[in-house]
């Protein structure tokens, strides 16, 4: 079982060397990149089947190094977890941006870069999360960071190059912040194993302690959007192409969650910054929703949106008993799906209406029923309301929190349910504005939402062009996912709890080396 | 773990100097702060292998006190493969957007010319204020006094409505940037 492992690394960017090669056959590539994707998905599905029954972690030394000095590649439920539904996701936005690929007819244009580096986008995800060490980690970082710069940056026009910029600025600072982390915590414990750290990291003073945790914490915030270090984002994701904005909402900022809730729960058991997360948790949930409120572009809506629900994650985080990790992670799969689903929807809202802002689209009800179906569940999903898994997922994280009971406790949870109502808020205006409202609109309504206008973006237009069914159908697939982890919450969510009570049970090296030799 | 004395300092100073250019807006600066950010991790990398000694696994040594600690090159070598590898893709993202810059042939379609009117007619205060300076300006670079290459100048929070949503690569673009317009005088051509 131990052999697959590796694959989920090695075929993604086997995968993108082919593409690279066959950079002027598109159907070659698809087809490429399409069975990669699925290879990954069925393998990932395996392993979390195994590691789910068996109770027992995968652990890899790669090149059968000893274990503390090689790369470990370390495959626990929350691993197998996440690389399975990011692969759906991957797979699910692939098959969105081929459908767009084709309808534009852009054969002969150079965006051949796009498969291969999806493809090593989706090599740097899978090794962020099956990385047994920090360095790996941080390699696997680097790698889905790099392809992440090329993607934003894809077809090289002004507006992508300077909101690029400021992308890659902010990621390469906290790549920084982050390998010197990573070298201040050799220095201190003299390896970069996650295993080892955990166990050795108690010897430490607890100043010494408190600052390795707050230097790889900031490194991760960064990268997570979260409060205050999260102004990047909504400038940045909404320029980039439709499928790329989606996959990057989805995905990177969850990377950075994951990382978060490594650090938390594995490497550093004293909770010592659990206060300031607290806070800075209110902070993003609360700061983003209200910027979310005030924009009039769809794109820039979801882009605060995200952040805002990044807050929830980090609350989770902050509650730090088994039962509010578990939420957590609920709630993080919940967000990858959800967040991507909306972003795919409103790509098909761009295409059909040619805007994306809530001022200028109208009728869209009447005109594209089926749009509208695709963009009104995920809304409600995201906005919390039952029976959907946000609701699911919130209700789960406030329940955690009331358990603990403390005053702060009850601020965040009104906190994040007024998050919640904002949000609904601000998703329920763009489906009132755009869906609802008749073409031949009332001056009276028009005058009623001009404050809108001064709001950025609210002004652009683009060519409306078909949509391929293909397009409709990878939207649609991911609307069933969102509604499938309502439905299937139950299984989903025990699995979660599992994860949730697992990580805060250390694990020893010697148990690592067993894993290993099997 | 004693460490050298003369590695730290130069680390520190490295550290200042690259966080320092990295504030500035010019990205030939970004780019030799990122530089500069980089080498100084790598020392830190180096630093905390403590001291130094004979190489290892070469059977130099008579015992692994003498060797110094290999892993922290490893890591090391890595480090600067990746930061290579960033700064060839930050030379290429700075050669575009000097290209783009200094690209002021591009035309102006009457269409975009009305939205974006439209879109000022439609702007507030703040707004105003931010294009101030683009007014006067037909290119991003030139007549700017501070360096050739800056992407992030005050006037582009406007450009926040730029050609964004086009899904296409720069060669079929259809809209031209619409913060490139003719000189005066030349609009009714």
């Amino acid at each position: 079982m131990s052999a697959l492992v590796p694959l989920l690394v090695t075929l993604p960017l086997l995968g993108a060397a082919i593409a690279l090669i066959a950079g002027r056959h598109r159907k070659t590539q698809v087809a490429v990149s399409i069975v990669t994707l699925t290879l990954v998905l069925a393998i990932a599905a395996v392993l979390l089947v195994v590691v789910d029954a068996g109770n027992a972690p995968i652990a890899v030394s790669v090149g059968d190094w000893p274990i503390p000095f090689g790369i470990v590649l370390y495959v626990d439920r929350l691993a197998a977890l996440l690389v399975v539904v990011s692969s759906i996701v991957l797979l699910a936005v692939l098959l969105f941006s081929v459908g767009q690929g084709a309808a534009d007819g852009d054969d002969d244009t150079p965006v051949s870069i796009f498969h291969p580096s999806y493809l090593i986008l989706a090599a740097g995800i899978f090794t962020a999360f099956i990385a047994g060490d920090l360095f790996n980690l941080y390699v696997g970082f680097e790698i889905l960071l790099v392809a992440s710069y090329v993607l934003i940056t894809l077809g090289s026009t002004e507006s992508r190059i300077r909101t690029g910029v400021v992308y890659i600025v902010v990621s390469l600072v906290s790549s920084i912040l982050f390998l010197a982390s990573i070298a201040v915590i050799y220095g201190a414990l003299g390896t970069v194993n996650m295993v080892q750290i955990s166990e050795r990291m108690t010897q430490l003073p607890q100043q010494t302690q408190t600052v390795l945790h707050v230097m790889l914490l900031l490194a991760f915030s960064i990268k997570a959007a979260v409060f205050p270090l999260s102004f990047w984002l909504p400038d940045s994701y909404p320029t980039a192409p439709a499928p790329v904005t989606a996959v990057f909402a989805g995905l990177l900022t969850k990377v950075g969650v994951y990382a978060m809730i490594r650090t938390e729960t594995e490497l550093f058991r004293v909770n010592d910054v659990n206060f300031v997360l607290m806070i800075v948790a209110l902070a993003t949930m609360i700061v983003g929703v209200l910027g979310a409120v005030a924009q009039a572009e769809l794109k820039r809506i979801l882009s605060f949106t995200l952040v805002s629900h990044v807050g929830y994650m980090v609350f989770g985080l902050a509650i730090a008993t088994p039962a509010a990790i578990g939420a957590t992670i609920y709630y993080m799969v919940h967000h990858i799906v959800v967040q991507t689903t909306l972003f795919l929807a409103v790509g098909l809202v761009e295409r059909r209406a040619g805007s994306t802002s809530i001022l200028r689209v109208k009728g869209l009800m009447r005109a594209a029923p089926v749009i509208a179906v695709l963009y009104f569940i995920p809304a409600i999903n995201l906005g919390g309301l039952p029976p959907f898994s946000g609701f699911i997922g919130k209700y789960a994280l406030f329940n955690a929190g009331a358990e603990v009971g403390t005053p702060i406790m009850i601020v965040l949870i009104v906190g994040g349910i007024i998050t919640s109502l904002l949000t609904l808020y601000a998703l329920m205006r763009a489906w009132n504005l755009s869906f609802w409202r008749e073409e031949d609109d009332s001056a009276e309504t028009e005058e009623r939402i001009s404050y809108l206008g001064s709001a950025p973006a609210a002004a652009i237009e683009t060519e409306r062009r078909v949509i391929p069914r293909i397009m409709t159908a990878a939207t649609a697939g991911m609307v069933a996912v969102t509604v499938s982890l309502t439905l299937f919450a139950g299984p989903l969510y025990e699995v979660c709890a599992r994860i949730g009570a697992s990580l805060l049970e250390p694990v020893s090296i010697s148990q690592l080396e067993d894993e290993a030799g099997r | 773990m004693d460490v050298s004395l003369v590695l730290i300092v130069v680390m520190a100073v490295l550290f200042a100097c690259g966080v320092y250019a990295m504030l500035e807006r010019s990205l030939t600066r970004v780019l030799i702060g990122f530089l500069l950010l980089g080498n100084a991790t790598n020392l830190l990398l180096l630093i905390v292998m403590g001291q130094p000694g004979v190489a290892p696994f070469f059977g130099a040594a008579a015992s692994s006190e003498e060797m110094s600690d290999p892993l922290p090159q490893a890591l090391t070598l890595t480090a600067i493969v990746i930061t290579f590898g960033i700064s060839a893709f930050l030379l290429a993202l700075i050669y575009r957007s000097w290209q783009l810059g200094q690209a002021d042939t591009v035309e102006d379609d009457a269409e975009d010319l009305a939205l974006r009117a439209r879109g000022v007619a439609a702007e507030d205060a703040m707004d105003d204020e931010t294009e101030l300076v683009s007014d006067d300006t037909v290119t991003d670079f030139v007549g700017l006094a501070t360096a050739p290459i800056t992407v992030l100048g005050s006037r582009d929070f406007a450009g926040i409505r730029d050609d964004a949503p086009t899904d296409r690569p720069a060669g079929r673009r259809e809209e031209p940037p619409r913060r490139i317009r003719p000189p005066e005088g030349e609009d009714d051509a």
